[in-house]
């Protein structure tokens, strides 16, 4: 480890030494890196050359597969176009064990990394912990063309109540429904037509479930944030649990109250889904394993499920359907940045924020991890055609965020969140009536939002 | 006169490294997180520290309050885990004590699972208990049982917690009565056989009570173990379904790190002290009257 720090620096500093003679030699700017990368523009290039600027990125690692090497590659790439900035992606954890390095370390007095990938719905969290560096005068710089190539959804998480943006989009998801085709055609359903409503989904899950619990018809993971897959049926008929104001929450809705009475009958009354709380990480697996027909998760699990599929293209991935339309909330993280870093840090660290948010960069991220590409321009590259056209279930989620609105969030967001995940498990399990955990869940929840009036 | 002097200050000398220790690592730090726990400090405060007075304690015992459920867990896990994997400890290593072939491999076997990385146990055990595909589910069906979600209901979700805990901290306190059964002089045990005492009169007369010191160490480490559990949750439930198996040291991790409310953690640092406290003076005082008892 050592070593390779060292080796690191010299290198950095024979780089150094090069550019600087070339600048004494000739006035014309210095040749950048042949690489037409999009941010190394040759006169920016040249000037952190002052001297080597390090930019740490922490990052977590949500879903499967080899995303600690993948980010290493992305880092390699950034460095060699970008001479004189040395970035580094630091594996965290979760997303939780990032944000609690970060307020260890500003609570014990250090600087933080200048950028982190967080989840978006952090934001108001971060607001509050007045932890976030303003990033409006590089967003001036970058133009407004740069934010609105954002998908709107993925923008909802990533403003304030004013409307400031506070995080660049990255890895984010939507939750969408993962069927089994093969099992589709056993039971006389038709592959190419997943369900598209309660009545349709209801339909097939009875078709599909074996009984004994050899197989379930729909398995909805519900440990851990259960709010967020359950968040689709309130969004689906018009009533989302979240508004604009970050005081706020809509958890005893009829709508919401709806949706969980439709969910709870899944298991309770109609016994096409497992009873109790189903476990997150092991969901992808029993559907693999033939066990669960089909499933919630995230898209960001699509690339880990298609690897593991014994059969690829009978891994089908469809919207999630709603009682007539559809909806979702969106998820994963966004980049932020923290204050305490030195100018010269931040600008290096803001490059590097824009070459991972560049369409090809957002194009690979999502072919590498099954996230959705954070960006329209990013659909418009060749590597993102070619992956739609081979593999048309990377193009899903993608078409469902028109129907993605805002995750839950809000002061003291994974507080709220808690509550109204803790309300679904009690209902789920049968262990309250849905409208009594559902007053109960708002109740509670008005009492924790009531110190930020 | 001065040598009694000089006697006092060579005794305080020889004391102070320790209470140096004692009182930067122990004393401070309990004092400091009593203060701090008298004041709310959290988002809605902006992280500044805002006399409270009670107000945390209030909010922690609120009719209302998840707390309560917490306590009754954490208290529930440990009167349960630590005389079953006491007595469980003891038993094995009375088993172990025995000169049988194959013994190294039963002993590797009941020591194993204190080896292993508490996350990664906790993992094995997340797949083991998974109700489509889990090993132990597998077993429940082949017994004609029907397949549980362990980790996932609340009835069974506590339970199958402190059955790791058991699992994983069995082996580590049969390692002290394996040391203390191995240490045992021999020639009381020759004595009572020629006085035709029985198995069952050695054990409860002549090898339990030599056994006090251990036991009375080995109940302290279950309990403060059974207390501290915290990364069994993290892995496997997350303290859920709804509460159904959360315990207090992973309670406060979340109040302090996941919610931030660091007044109100506080206030549950010093419920957990306290608690422990008890505990220690409870194990302490039934240990001397034991002794006494001995003698």
């Amino acid at each position: 480890m050592k070593f390779s720090t060292l080796s690191v620096k010299h290198m950095s500093a024979a780089l150094l030494a090069t550019v600087l003679a070339a600048c004494a030699q000739a006035p014309a700017p210095t040749a950048a890196p042949a690489k037409p990368a999009e941010p190394a523009k040759p006169a920016e290039a040249a000037k952190p050359a002052a001297g080597n600027v390090d930019v740490e990125l922490l990052f977590p690692v949500a879903v499967g597969g080899p995303i600690a090497k993948i980010m290493d590659g992305y880092m390699e790439r950034f460095n060699k176009a970008n001479p004189g900035i040395t970035a580094k992606a630091t594996f965290a954890g979760g997303y939780a064990d990032v944000l609690t390095k970060i307020q260890t370390t500003v609570q014990g007095g250090g600087k933080p990394a200048p950028i982190a990938v967080l989840l978006s719905t952090d934001l108001q969290t971060l607001l509050d912990a007045d932890l976030l560096e303003p990033l409006d005068g590089y967003l001036a710089k970058a133009g407004d063309a740069y934010v609105n190539d954002f998908f709107p959804a993925f923008m909802l998480n990533s403003k304030d109540k004013n409307g400031k943006v506070w995080g660049i989009p990255f890895q984010r998801s939507t939750p969408v429904m993962y069927y089994n085709k093969a099992q589709f055609k056993e039971v006389g359903l038709d592959p190419e037509k997943p369900p598209k409503n309660w009545a349709e989904l209801l339909d097939a899950a009875k078709k599909l479930t074996k009984p004994n619990g050899d197989r379930w018809g729909l398995q909805v993971p519900s440990d851990g944030f259960p709010y967020w897959l359950f968040q689709a049926g309130p969004i689906s008929l018009g009533k989302n649990v979240v508004g604009a104001e970050p005081n706020k929450v809509f958890f005893d809705t009829p709508e919401s109250l709806e949706a969980l009475n439709f969910f709870v009958g899944l298991s309770q009354k109609e016994k096409v889904h497992p009873t109790g709380v189903i476990p997150w990480a092991t969901t992808p697996d029993a559907f693999l394993a033939g066990k669960a027909s089909m499933i919630y998760h995230t898209t960001g699990s699509l690339t880990n499920i298609l690897s593991k599929s014994a059969n690829p293209a009978d891994v089908g991935v469809a919207f999630i359907p709603g009682k007539s339309g559809f909806g979702v909330p969106t998820g994963g993280g966004n980049i932020y940045m923290f204050k305490g870093a030195a100018q010269a840090q931040k600008d290096a660290a803001w490059k590097l924020v824009q070459f991972l948010s560049s369409p090809e960069l957002a194009a690979e991220w999502s072919r590498d991890t099954g996230y959705v590409a954070s960006r329209k321009a990013a659909y418009d590259t060749e590597i993102m055609k070619k992956l739609v056209a081979e593999k048309p279930q990377y193009g899903i989620a993608r078409d469902q965020l028109q129907y993605a609105q805002k995750e839950l969030t809000s002061h003291q967001g994974a507080q709220i969140q808690q509550i109204y995940g803790n309300a679904i498990q009690a209902a789920v399990e049968g262990k309250k009536d849905p409208k009594v955990a559902l007053t109960d869940a708002q109740a509670a929840a008005d009492k924790v939002l009531s110190q930020f009036k | 006169m001065s040598s009694k002097l000089r006697a006092i200050l060579l005794g305080v000398a020889l004391l102070l490294p320790s209470l140096v220790f004692l009182v930067m690592f122990t004393a401070l730090p309990v004092a400091q997180t009593i203060i701090n726990s008298f004041y709310r400090r959290n988002l809605a405060t902006r992280n500044q520290p805002v006399w409270d007075g009670l107000g945390n304690y209030v909010r922690l015992f609120a009719a209302d309050s998840d707390f309560w459920h917490v306590l009754s867990n954490t208290l529930f896990a440990v009167a349960f885990v630590v005389p079953v994997s006491v007595i469980l400890a003891f038993l094995f290593a009375l088993l172990l004590n025995q000169r049988l072939r194959g013994i190294g491999w039963l002993r590797s076997s009941i020591f194993y699972p204190t080896i292993l990385p508490m996350v990664s146990a906790a993992s094995i055990w997340l797949l083991m208990f998974n109700v489509d595909f889990g090993l132990v589910n597998s077993a429940v069906k082949l017994f004609g049982g029907k397949a549980q979600n362990f980790l996932g209901t609340t009835n069974w979700a506590l339970w199958a917690v402190c059955f790791v805990i058991i699992w994983k901290m069995t082996g580590f306190l049969m390692v002290f009565y394996l040391a203390g059964l191995q240490g045992m002089p021999t020639d009381v045990m020759e004595a009572a056989r020629l006085d035709g005492a029985g198995a069952w009169q050695t054990l409860w007369h002549i090898t339990l009570p030599l056994l006090r010191g251990t036991t009375v160490f080995v109940v302290t480490v279950a309990v403060t173990g059974a207390f501290q559990t915290v990364d069994h949750l993290y892995v496997m439930t997350q303290g859920g379904p709804n509460h159904a198996s959360n315990l207090l040291l992973f309670n406060l991790y979340e109040t302090n790190f996941r919610f931030q409310d660091s007044g109100l953690a506080y206030a549950q640092t010093v419920v957990l002290l306290l608690l422990l406290l008890i505990f220690t003076i409870a194990n302490t005082i039934i240990a001397d009257r034991r002794s006494y008892d001995a003698q």
